[in-house]
């Protein structure tokens, strides 16, 4: 490791709120625009994805998500104490499943109604 | 690549505040008509004021486009009585609301919601919100019109409640907005209204803002003015870091509308309305466990060995079929939904639900935790329109649960969801993801009390009218902000025709200027937003809780007042952000004075109000039986006595249909 150390805060908690594919965003800023509650900013660097500096203060709408052009390029990430909690259970085997977990099963690729 | 300390970590160097700011500059805007708040109230009442032909602006706290509690959708729509298929008619469904609050509610804007709902959402088709099921999905289901195509909600014999894809319901509203020429400020923390001469309790010509991007001030001018603010959220609890995931309302929610009409001399009822803080505290992501409340409504519920928890009527009669969850029962004329405002129904309008008693059954061990939603158990189209049409649109869901749940291999038709493992008294209720036994009992919720309006919505101050939900005494859910937003945005543009032109005090302008940039001109030693936000919910939770009495309230109001002068006075904000949130605090602190002193005024215990003081601990004396609407004239608290149902009385006609005709 020869990755130089800063003096840092703790992470906030959430960490995150949302993530980026940067291969993916060309740093639009069109969810930096819309939040409601202003939890990103845009990235110095012209043309890269913005960086998420309130991430407290997000309350989960993924309007950032809605309102982007290219899907996949920002993921709405529930804090892990909310995604711990959703678990299933499939009826006919009693297998257990929660969202984030490492094997998950193939997706319900069915749209929602409308 | 994500996150601030990424960044850091990455580069090693901070990143410069990426927009030009400003503290200096002025901006000056005239209008016609200001809306203060963005929401989906807000822009209703800036399309509803700008089609009567007048100037109209909008001042949005975030960006219109997407935001307010109501701005990330909505799955149905209540009291939409006028539609060709309701059962309801209005003088119904409006007595069913007041009495079911035993009179503690605004008769006058509940009935006025029940007239213009279905007209307000039929704008919303216009707009390009469906509300109807046109490709025939759900074609033969119990719920659905065959000729409208309409889809209704809870009571499929009443049909007052219909079922909408309202997941981009906001985005289209603005959209029409923005078309008919409505100017959109965003990012705009609104620090006062202005009232004519600086004189508190005259009229109301325009109000000052902040920008939280730039830093640059605000004065907006204006004939008329509307208020369509959310609640106060952050007033009795204060953890974002656990609680903002599971909050309906967004951290945006700091009571502004409330405090800036309270500073202005604006008249208000009931805001020591208080209850536990269910939907507050330390719930579970919206919508994303299993229950059998609200949008999940008719879920049947099992236990762990798969054992089925059976429903009841409001009566606890069992109920033996799918089927009848969705109907009323015998004693009872229509049921009302949740989400209204309507906390206290009584049995004849309350809900079928999972039984009451559950708690003791699985004390007792009759039933086994953990307990699922199995959603398998229902007919195709139920279990579709719940999980595949609902889930899909109302607030918080598209993205969040249908779309994250589904790609992570959620599906309804095999899979049962869990519901939280929680204290026992958390199953009294089958909206088990609100957690209500999670959050501690010394958190509370505003619960009902708002500005008080006449039959135009207008409140006692000339030119100031409210459309919103929580923050108007009588509103209710989203369709009930579009709904009174429309009206209250109609009847201030019919004012600002005739209304003379404001004349705006610079004094007052000034001293709210000098206030709203102290924070970022001192010691960066001072105290952060965060810091003072906790502090503000501490002193709420503490001294006007649950159990208070005259020397509690007054103690919390002395220490309000002494985080005023010291650490909040000797805050610092090191960019606009922080600013507005900070500025939010001052908006808090404001809202949390009219509720110390609405409470201090009421010297008894309300069942209805779930106001408790353990001075007066006699519940619901008769002579207490009344509003007290209290409100600032050169800065000392004025309360008169209004009763329960003022809007039938003199001034007013004695009917909800006269005075409807008469107002209008």
């Amino acid at each position: 490791m020869s990755d130089k150390l800063y003096i840092i805060p703790n992470p906030p908690t959430p960490n995150k709120a949302v993530e980026f594919n940067p291969d993916i965003c060309i740093g639009c800023n069109l969810c930096v625009n819309v939040c409601p509650t202003d939890v990103m900013m845009p990235n110095p660097q012209k043309g890269k994805q913005p960086i998420v500096v309130y991430p407290e203060e997000c309350w989960y709408c993924a309007g950032c998500v809605e309102e982007c052009p290219y899907p996949g390029a920002i993921t709405m990430l529930h804090p892990t104490q909310q995604r711990i909690s959703v678990n299933w259970k499939r009826k006919e085997t009693g297998k257990y499943f929660r969202l984030g977990m490492k094997n998950p099963p193939p997706p319900n690729t069915r749209p929602p109604s409308g | 690549m994500s996150t601030w300390h990424e960044y850091m970590q990455a580069t090693g160097r901070l990143p410069a505040w990426p927009y030009p700011v400003n503290y200096d500059k002025v901006n000056e805007i005239t209008i016609d008509v200001l809306i203060i708040g963005g929401g989906v109230a807000g822009m209703r009442a800036a399309i509803s004021a700008a089609r009567e032909g007048v100037k109209v602006a909008v001042a949005e706290r975030g960006h219109a486009k997407r935001s307010g509690a109501g701005g990330a959708g909505v799955d149905h729509w209540h009291g939409a009585v006028t539609n060709p298929c309701s059962r309801v008619t209005p003088e119904d469904y409006t007595l069913g609301c007041y009495e079911s609050m035993q009179g503690w509610t605004g008769g006058n804007v509940r009935y006025i919601i029940t007239k213009e709902s279905w007209d307000t959402l039929l704008e919303c088709e216009k707009m390009g919100v469906q509300i109807r099921d046109e490709k025939d999905e759900f074609k033969g289901a119990d719920f659905r019109d065959e000729k409208t195509k309409l889809m209704f909600a809870y009571d499929y014999q009443n049909k007052h409640i219909i079922r909408v894809w309202g997941h981009d319901i906001k985005v289209k509203i603005y959209e029409e907005a923005r078309r008919i020429g409505v100017d959109i400020y965003n990012r705009m923390m609104v620090t006062s209204l202005l009232n004519e001469g600086g004189r508190q309790g005259g009229r109301i010509i325009g109000a000052t803002a902040v920008n939280t991007r730039t830093g640059e001030f605000y004065v907006f001018r204006s004939k008329a003015t509307v208020i369509a603010t959310g609640g106060a959220g952050r007033l009795t609890l204060f953890a974002p870091e656990l609680t903002a995931s599971a909050a309906m309302a967004d951290m945006n929610s700091a009571g502004v509308g409330q405090a800036i009409g309270w500073n202005a001399g604006a008249e208000f009822v009931c805001m020591e309305a208080s209850g536990p803080g269910r939907l507050t505290g330390l719930a579970y992501a919206p919508y994303s466990m299993g229950n059998a409340s609200n949008t999940y409504h008719g879920t049947p519920i099992v236990d762990a060995d798969g054992k089925e928890v059976p429903w009841v009527d409001p009566f606890g009669r069992e109920l033996n079929t799918v089927e009848a969850r969705f109907i009323p029962q015998e004693g009872q004329q229509f049921q009302l939904g949740i989400g209204i405002g309507i906390s206290r129904t009584n049995k004849e309008f309350a809900l079928n639900d999972i039984t009451p008693d559950l708690p003791k059954r699985i004390e007792n061990g009759e039933f086994k935790l953990p307990l699922y939603a199995d959603l398998t158990r229902l007919p195709e189209h139920e279990r579709r329109v719940i999980f595949g049409m609902m889930v899909g649109n109302e607030g918080k869901t598209r993205i969040p649960i249908y779309d994250t749940m589904t790609r992570a291999g959620f599906d309804p038709d095999k899979d049962m969801l869990q519901a939280p493992v929680m204290p026992l008294d958390g199953y009294f209720n089958s909206n088990y993801w609100s957690g209500a036994p999670n959050t501690p009992s010394v958190v509370r919720m505003l619960g009902g009390g708002g500005f008080l309006v006449d039959w135009e919505l207008k409140t006692n101050l000339e030119g100031l009218y409210v459309g919103a939900g929580g923050t108007l005494y009588g509103g209710g859910c989203h369709g009930e902000s579009h709904t009174t937003g429309r009206y209250a945005g109609r009847h201030a543009a019919e004012y600002a025709k005739t209304a003379r032109e404001p004349v705006a005090d610079n004094q007052q302008i000034n001293a709210e200027r000098t206030l709203a940039y102290t924070a970022v001109k001192q010691d960066k030693g001072g105290n952060g937003w965060k810091e003072i936000n906790a502090a503000i919910a501490r002193i709420m939770r503490d001294y006007c809780g649950r159990h208070k009495n005259e020397t509690t309230l007054n103690l919390g109001l002395r220490l309000l007042n002494e985080l005023k002068t010291t650490e909040l006075a000797s805050a610092y904000a090191s960019n606009p952000h922080e600013l507005g949130r900070l500025l939010e605090c001052h908006a808090l602190i404001s809202v949390g004075e009219l509720v110390i002193k609405s409470s201090l005024e009421r010297k008894a215990s309300n069942s209805i109000l779930d106001f408790h003081r353990l001075d007066y601990p006699e519940i619901d004396p008769p002579e207490w039986n009344k509003l007290l609407p209290i409100r600032q004239q050169d800065n000392k608290v004025e309360v008169r006595e209004l009763p329960l149902d003022y809007h039938l009385r003199t001034p007013y006609a004695a009917s909800y249909e006269e005075n409807y005709e008469r107002y209008a």
